[in-house]
């Protein structure tokens, strides 16, 4: 009997599948591995020890910028999360206006950008405002990430509101619920698991952005990618693998969580 | 329990509403020139095929779209204008629209809180509400996990529960099957009843307007083509849509020659002549259709008023239909309930004659 057509069963499928999660995973075992290696190399095995994990925690450096991560990460997810939420709202339950779609493309343009383009119009942008205001706190850095991570916030809230029953707030209204009070009631419950993930993703993103930060952040702003990036000029320890390996199992948890979290919730 | 007696009090007053989508010579004209006027305690239904306008009126009487031109009044004052949450009007939505994070005792409450009602008569109010639909026991159960007619009973339940003057029901019986949707029939019957509210019920089945009704509109391309009582609109079609959209119907064509005390006589191309109901406006002269319900039509012996072949006799159990050819070559059907057991004593190939029962047969327009 002859079967449908099916990838598995062409030649060289298996083969290409191992290759490319070999390619995907393997550095990353390697990394992992030799983060709990107690000889100075990340190429030399010299036995199983938790000595860099100690070095990278009493590492003062490494607290700061770990603790400014996780600042500008909460900050700027939250915020970028209220401005998605806002834009889905207004791009899906308004009635149709001239330039909706406009504003649609407008809304997912940063996704197209090159990050280096907008980290470079940025740095421009940052200088001349350091220089006019005198501020150069992490509210630069805060903005940017927001900016950055609001087309990422918004596409989950958008498909979740897209998703949604319309008739449910047309029920609302028709039981006596003024506009404010049917979206507290009905349609912020339904879309929470949106704005959950919606978060989630913002939060790993801001975690994890090196060229932005790197062109924006003012002396002494490092956050942990981009002090990593620094240390790794100046030659590679183990002590990089240890903290490579705690921000992995950091990021796994967070995008675990935001599955379970969307799965429940439809 | 409040009283039910239907008064001449208008709830709802339509006049005139116009709705067109687009603007000019395209424009979709979806409710055109609509004017009726829906008494306080009565069960009114819209009643039309799917695309007539009846889900349209719904609507702007709940507040959900806005008629074009005309207005609605509610005991009197205009609401035309006004969103839904300042109506007090209730829907139940053909898809029930339960808030599925809510629990049926949470969903009923809705309306209550949403009116601001304080704690101990929203509590009171949901119990009375979900006994009154008898869903007692699953008022902490989520509405995602209960059947279609429970989750129905619910959104009944939610609608009432605010004590609208008019609770609007969209097509609510058709995602049921056939035993339950009769078995809600009668609780939607009993509900209103019981509860004294006007219902304006949407429907595309003319049996179901026809056994739960006081009044029915039947609407038709965005218009309504004729407003009465279920008998009325049955017997007295004042239109050739309503005649074959309700029931079972003969059309025959025949030459008018004036009306008199609203009857007339017709006669046929077979030149045999029958006496039919006209209205005062019917044309005075002329070829006219007018219709004759198969049961009202009897074989008989002697001449009777039409004559014909009988072509196909079909058994249906509790009655018998016989397809006849008349002498002037119209086709023509004749229902005979099976009073005996001992069957039909007609055959096919025999030619009948055929009695109309007195005023039952009727001008319709064309």
């Amino acid at each position: 009997m002859r079967k449908g057509f099916s990838v598995r069963h062409q030649p060289g499928f298996t083969a290409i599948a191992i290759a490319c999660f070999a390619l995907l995973y393997l550095p990353v075992v390697t990394l992992v591995v030799y983060a709990f290696n107690s000889a100075p190399s990340v190429a030399a095995w010299g036995g199983f020890s938790l000595h860099w994990f100690e070095v990278a925690l009493t590492n003062s450096d490494v607290i700061d910028a770990s603790v400014r991560s996780f600042q500008i990460a909460t900050v700027a997810a939250t915020l970028a999360t209220v401005f998605a939420t806002m834009a889905a709202l207004a791009t899906t339950r308004t009635r149709r206006y001239r330039g909706q779609t406009f504003i649609y493309a407008f809304i997912n343009q940063p996704l197209m950008v090159p990050e280096i383009v907008t980290a470079v119009a940025l740095l421009i942008i940052v200088a001349q405002l350091k220089a006019v205001t005198g501020y150069s706190g992490l509210g630069y850095l805060i903005a940017a990430h927001t900016a950055f991570c609001i087309p990422f916030a918004y596409l989950p809230i958008r498909a979740r509101l897209e998703n949604m029953d319309l008739s449910l707030e047309r029920a609302a209204a028709d039981l006596y619920a003024k506009p404010l009070y049917t979206f507290r009631r009905v349609t912020l419950p339904l879309l929470w698991p949106g704005i959950l993930g919606a978060f989630m993703l913002a939060f790993v993103l801001s975690l994890d952005d090196v060229v932005i930060t790197e062109f924006v952040k003012s002396g002494g702003q490092d956050t942990l990618p981009t002090y990593m990036l620094g240390q790794i000029r100046r030659g590679i320890t183990p002590e990089m693998n240890a903290i490579s390996t705690a921000f992995l199992l950091l990021s796994v948890v967070i995008v675990t969580l935001f599955f379970v979290v969307s799965r429940k919730c439809t | 329990m409040k009283n039910t007696t239907i008064s001449d009090d208008c709830a709802v007053d339509i006049r005139a509403v116009r709705k067109a989508y687009g603007a000019g010579e395209s424009a979709f004209v979806a409710l055109d020139n609509a004017t009726v006027s829906v008494r306080e305690n009565e069960f009114f239904t819209l009643l039309g095929p799917s695309g007539c306008g009846k889900t349209t009126l719904l609507r702007m009487i709940a507040g959900f779209d806005y008629p074009t031109s005309g207005e609605i009044l509610l005991n009197g004052s205009d609401i035309t204008s006004l969103p839904p949450f300042q109506r007090p009007v209730n829907t139940v939505f053909q898809n029930y629209a339960l808030f599925p994070h809510m629990t049926v005792a949470e969903n009923v409450a809705f309306g209550l809180e949403a009116l601001g009602k304080p704690r101990t008569e929203v509590k009171a109010r949901v119990a009375e509400m979900l006994r009154l639909v008898q869903l007692e026991h699953l008022a902490g159960r989520r509405t995602n996990q209960m059947s279609g007619g429970q989750q129905q009973r619910v959104a009944l339940a939610r609608a009432l529960a605010p004590q609208p003057k008019v609770l609007l029901l969209d097509e609510p019986l058709s995602a049921l099957d056939y035993k339950l949707r009769k078995e809600m029939q009668s609780e939607l019957k009993r509900l209103q009843y019981e509860t004294g509210i006007t219902f304006i019920f949407v429907t595309h089945d003319q049996e179901e307007a026809l056994t739960m009704s006081d009044r029915i509109a039947v609407m038709s391309a965005g218009r309504i083509l004729q407003i009465g009582t279920p008998r009325e609109i049955y017997n007295r079609p004042a239109d050739r849509f309503v005649a074959s959209f309700i029931g079972e119907t003969n059309f025959l064509t025949g030459a008018l020659h004036g009306v008199a005390n609203g009857k007339a006589k017709i006669t046929l191309k077979s030149g045999q002549s029958v006496v039919v109901n006209a209205a005062s406006d019917a044309p005075a002269s002329g070829d006219v259709t007018f219709i004759v319900r198969p049961e009202h039509a009897s074989v008989v012996e002697g001449s009777g008023d039409l004559r014909g072949i009988v072509e196909k006799v079909v058994y249906f159990g509790t009655d018998t239909h016989l397809h006849l050819r008349l002498s002037g070559g119209e086709a023509f059907t004749v229902r005979q309930q099976n009073g005996s057991v001992s069957g039909s004593a007609v055959e096919a190939g025999q030619a009948v004659a055929v009695a109309i029962a007195e005023g039952a047969a009727q001008v319709v327009r064309a």
